[in-house]
């Protein structure tokens, strides 16, 4: 099973996440230009985390428009996997893959911290290796992380099971404490906390192992 | 000779802080007077932020060998051996002058230009340290520069995506008028892929990347060599402004080149900018250097000579190329979108030589510039000795009511409202950072099993009381916490923050700290790489405490080995090591407490302090400590309730029977660590110690859910939690 790591030249987490899914969740993984216009053949699409354009306008607002943006939407609408961390969650709200949008934190300063978490759907390719509403812990580090949609596309998420992650302790405004969501048909997942940081314990930090067990069992 | 239009005259000289014997060197070495842009050459390379003029005698006292040591000083930035073929390049800079006038800029600009500095040389920079010092809480500007800078460090770090991992931050009156920004870069590269300044060979292309010319930051090194006075507010427009995107990009393409066969030579455009990069490479290489400046990418229209040659705008280096290589480099960066220009070649003249709309504007010899630089042995006196306070003089005071309230002092309160807005993990090798309960950072070396550990201390208070044995501290304060994160320390870099030196007190301070570091640095093979000094730190005639800063780096063969202060449990000794004898004077206890700012500070024996670190790394690499503290501000009370807290467990210490409580829970005798170890282990622990020469101590007992100091009121963990957690939210809110 194969996976891409998208390249944006603002992009500071993709070696994290191609460490991650290398050790616990794929046989190959592909680092991919933002400017290529083709996917390779893989099963999942991983946007990282990083500040994709500098984020000088709107956080992924310029990435969305990236020529290999093409190539990971017709990979979506596939059915194939596509993961969105942080950046990489903003950059899918930017590209509609996902509803809502991404704000300035409420205490509108940047936060990097370790976030208790509750799994709120664990029937999806990216959390069926965690406890189903269990908690875990898993760091954020952002300044634009605070989810924003109307409330009926808020209340049409928690009815679907779209609302796969939420803060326990909401640090950033977050409506409805949502940390992560998945698109509709649930191949799609944006979320702000970072796993690929937190898969190794001599980091203190090993919250996001089960999201990359999870992937490789959804790919397996 | 168009050289000649627009000559310069003695008063421009001295208005760009030249004086009448620099002036004569220029008009003997020229045989001619120097056109204005001649002579904004002259004056930046010649300031003392480029030249070094009143330090440079001092700064060789300091030794700069060592079995680890592949390179020290002189070049960008200090590299080490750290095995495997691997080498750590390290260095720390200041941008105190900048951060004060506009501190976000200046701090963010601070973070960009010491990467430049580490990634210049072929490393990847893998972590970002920061010493900031600012004026008293209580003075009008601090809030705002708090606020100012921290987010400029994060608003840099965090977009570039290099974890800021530690970092310390102190409060005092006598930074009022200066604050200081140091911060320093760590990177690894491999070590058959180390990159330096010196463009060896005529004839080949100069080019320039990253991003566009402006007017921005001209005159900033010449800034940073003047005191600051009511007139400081009109040298905002010296101050640049960052790009962390650019500079990302300029990262990853920099070490793409690196991997090829291209670069002769390769400096980034810091200090001077253009001026300084292109002197540096030719004079270390021995050649000329011929440049076009219409080729220069320009951000503003108009620009003259003399503006593009001391712009220090941020995001550019300038890289020799080998003949024949030009297309391949230009590619990577044009794939990068950032500016590329070939804009000159290296000669065989010796000269630097400058084109500018078909006229040549600039033709001087390079050698003079280095050779003839003004290298001042400035008049200096003693400072004087402080007297030595009696203890016994000292009130005992209630233990639990002076920790408390120190707990939640401004230098002692936990910065968590700083180190959240820190992006501490990106890269994922992070193990330990701020708020990580280690007296070091410790970053694993990626995909190893070897970190490197890396923290920065100066203990002004002492430098200032005593200079020489301040400067010993520093160093030997470094040094215990890379011991106490189990690391072996390797070596260091410094900067040098300090007042005006034209005035021989404070050139005294300088000289006698400079004493004390070597002294310390060699007993304890500890050598200088790399550094920085800053001079004329100043406002009004008031300088700032003295204030050499160390940043040390070590290494940890086992990453799994890295020891810190959260692990000790319920039923744990403790153990103190070293020698213990009740100092106050010029503690942070006599400061805080007793409202005194008196007194000469511990004293340091070197011998001794190389003894218990030793023993301290063996215990660690033994595995017989759950946690190790070194003792620093606020001695043992302190230790204990950092471990206390950090280990969310309490402790009871014992009083002394000879010392009185003061003395004993807060005295700041140098040299000391606090360990927790199993019950069990305890005797064998103090033979082991007996026999290295280690005076060792039980102390008290980990238990409960309190901090217990002798027979005073018990403390509780949550409490004295609380207490230390809201300070700096608390004052940074009540706005």
């Amino acid at each position: 099973m194969n996976a891409a790591v998208i390249v944006f030249p603002g992009s500071n987490c993709d070696r994290d996440a191609v460490c991650a899914l290398r050790d616990h969740t794929a046989k190959s993984v592909h680092r991919v230009w933002h400017r290529d216009t083709d996917l390779p053949k893989v099963d999942l699409v991983l946007l990282p985390g990083g500040f994709s354009y500098g984020d000088y306008l709107r956080s992924g607002a310029i990435a969305a428009r990236s020529p290999i943006m093409a190539a990971v939407q017709a990979h979506a609408k596939r059915g194939g996997l596509v993961v969105g961390i942080c950046n990489g969650f903003q950059i899918l709200t930017e590209t509609h893959l996902l509803p809502g949008a991404l704000m300035r934190n409420a205490g509108l300063k940047f936060l990097c911290k370790s976030t208790p978490l509750r799994i709120e759907n664990a029937d999806t390719p990216f959390t069926s290796a965690y406890d189903d509403h269990g908690e875990t812990a898993i760091p954020i580090a952002h300044h634009d992380g605070n989810y924003f949609a109307d409330e009926d596309t808020l209340d049409r998420l928690e009815g679907q099971g779209q609302i796969v992650f939420r803060y326990v302790n909401n640090p950033n405004g977050s409506s409805r404490d949502i940390a992560g969501i998945t698109n509709k048909a649930g191949n799609v997942l944006g979320m702000m906390p970072h796993p690929e940081r937190a898969v190794d314990p001599l980091t203190g930090e090993t919250g996001g192992l089960a999201f990359f067990k999870s992937l490789a069992g959804a790919m397996a | 000779m168009s050289m000649q239009k627009d000559p310069a005259s003695f008063e421009q000289a001295q208005a760009l802080g030249l004086n009448e014997d620099e002036w004569g060197v220029i008009l003997k070495r020229l045989g001619r007077t120097p056109n204005q842009t001649e002579l904004g050459i002259f004056s930046v390379m010649w300031s003392e932020h480029c030249s070094y003029k009143s330090s440079r005698r001092h700064l060789r006292k300091l030794p700069t060998t060592g079995a680890c040591v592949i390179c020290g000083p002189g070049e960008n930035a200090g590299v080490i051996d750290i095995g495997d073929g691997l080498a750590c390049i390290f260095k720390m800079e200041s941008h105190n002058h900048p951060s004060y006038i506009e501190p976000y800029q200046g701090a963010a600009t601070g973070v960009g230009g010491i990467m430049r500095d580490v990634f210049t040389m072929g490393a990847r920079p893998v972590a970002l340290l920061n010493a900031l010092r600012f004026g008293s809480p209580d003075h009008p500007k601090t809030r705002a520069l708090v606020s100012g800078v921290v987010a400029g460090i994060g608003g840099y770090g965090n977009c570039v995506g290099v974890p800021t991992v530690s970092g310390e931050t102190n409060f005092h009156a006598g930074y009022d008028g200066n604050i200081l920004v140091n911060a320093m870069c760590v990177g690894i590269a491999e070590q058959d892929s180390i990159f330096y300044s010196a463009a060896k060979g005529a004839g080949n292309p100069v080019l320039y990347v990253g991003a566009k010319t402006g007017r921005d930051g001209i005159h900033g090194a010449t800034m940073a060599s003047a005191e600051f006075d009511d007139e400081t507010e009109a040298k905002r427009p010296t101050v640049q402004v960052g790009d962390p995107f650019t500079e990302k990009r300029l990262i990853e393409a920099c070490l793409e080149l690196m991997q090829t066969n291209c670069i002769v030579a390769i400096q980034d455009m810091g200090a001077a900018g253009l001026t300084s990069s292109s002197i540096e490479m030719a004079d270390k290489g021995g050649v000329g250097i011929d440049l076009d400046l219409d080729k220069v990418p320009q951000r503003e229209t108009h620009m003259t000579p003399v503006e593009m040659m001391l712009s220090e705008s941020q995001e550019r280096m300038l890289i020799v190329l080998r003949p024949g290589k030009e297309s391949e480099a230009q590619e990577i960066f044009e794939r990068w979108e950032l500016d590329v220009a070939l804009i000159g070649k290296t000669t065989e003249t010796g000269h630097m030589v400058l084109h500018h709309k078909g006229e040549t504007v600039c033709d001087i010899p390079i050698a003079p510039l280095g050779d003839d630089a003004p290298n001042y042995d400035r008049p200096w006196v003693a400072p004087p000795t402080l007297p030595v306070i009696n203890a016994g003089e000292i009130a005992p005071g209630d233990p639990a009511k002076a920790l408390l309230s120190m707990v939640q002092s401004p230098d002692m309160a936990s910065k968590r409202w700083i180190w959240e807005q820190y992006d501490r993990h990106v890269m994922a090798d992070t193990l330990k950072a701020s708020g990580g309960a280690s007296d070091a950072a410790v970053v694993r070396v990626h995909d190893t099993n070897k970190a490197l550990a890396m923290s920065s201390d100066c203990t002004p208070r002492y430098v200032l009381a005593d200079p020489y044995e301040g400067g010993k501290q520093a160093v030997a304060e470094c040094w215990r916490n890379l011991i106490a994160s189990g690391a072996s320390p390797m070596a260091v870099t410094d900067c040098l923050n300090f007042g005006n030196p034209e005035r021989p007190d404070i050139m005294g301070q300088f000289v006698r700290a400079i004493d004390g570091m070597a002294e310390a640095c060699r007993a304890l093979d500890f050598p200088v790489v790399s550094g920085n000094v800053s001079l004329y730190n100043e406002t009004a005639g008031t300088a700032i405490p003295p204030t050499p800063v160390i940043g040390g780096v070590g290494l940890i063969d086992d990453a799994a080995t890295a020891m810190g202060f959260g692990g000790a449990v319920a039923g744990d000794t403790l153990i103190l090591l070293g020698e213990t004898t009740g100092w106050l004077g010029a503690s942070l206890y006599l400061r805080d407490i007793e409202g005194r700012e008196e007194g000469a500070p511990p004293p340091i024996d070197l011998e001794q302090e190389r003894r218990t670190g030793m023993l301290v790394r063996t215990l660690i690499h033994g595995g017989q400590v759950h946690a190790v503290h070194d003792l620093s501000d606020g001695g043992l009370a302190c230790a204990a309730t950092d471990m206390a807290l950090a280990s969310r467990c309490g402790v009871h210490l014992m009083a002394s029977d000879t010392l009185s409580d003061a003395a004993w829970f807060f005295g700041e005798d140098q040299g000391r660590y606090l360990i927790a170890v199993k019950k069990g282990a305890v005797d064998a622990l103090l033979d082991q110690a007996q026999q290295a020469g280690v005076g060792a101590k039980v102390v008290g007992t980990m238990k409960g859910l309190d901090v217990v100091l002798g027979d005073a009121m018990p403390l509780a963990l949550d409490l004295l939690s609380q207490k230390h957690e809201n300070w700096l939210p608390a004052y940074m809110e009540d706005a």
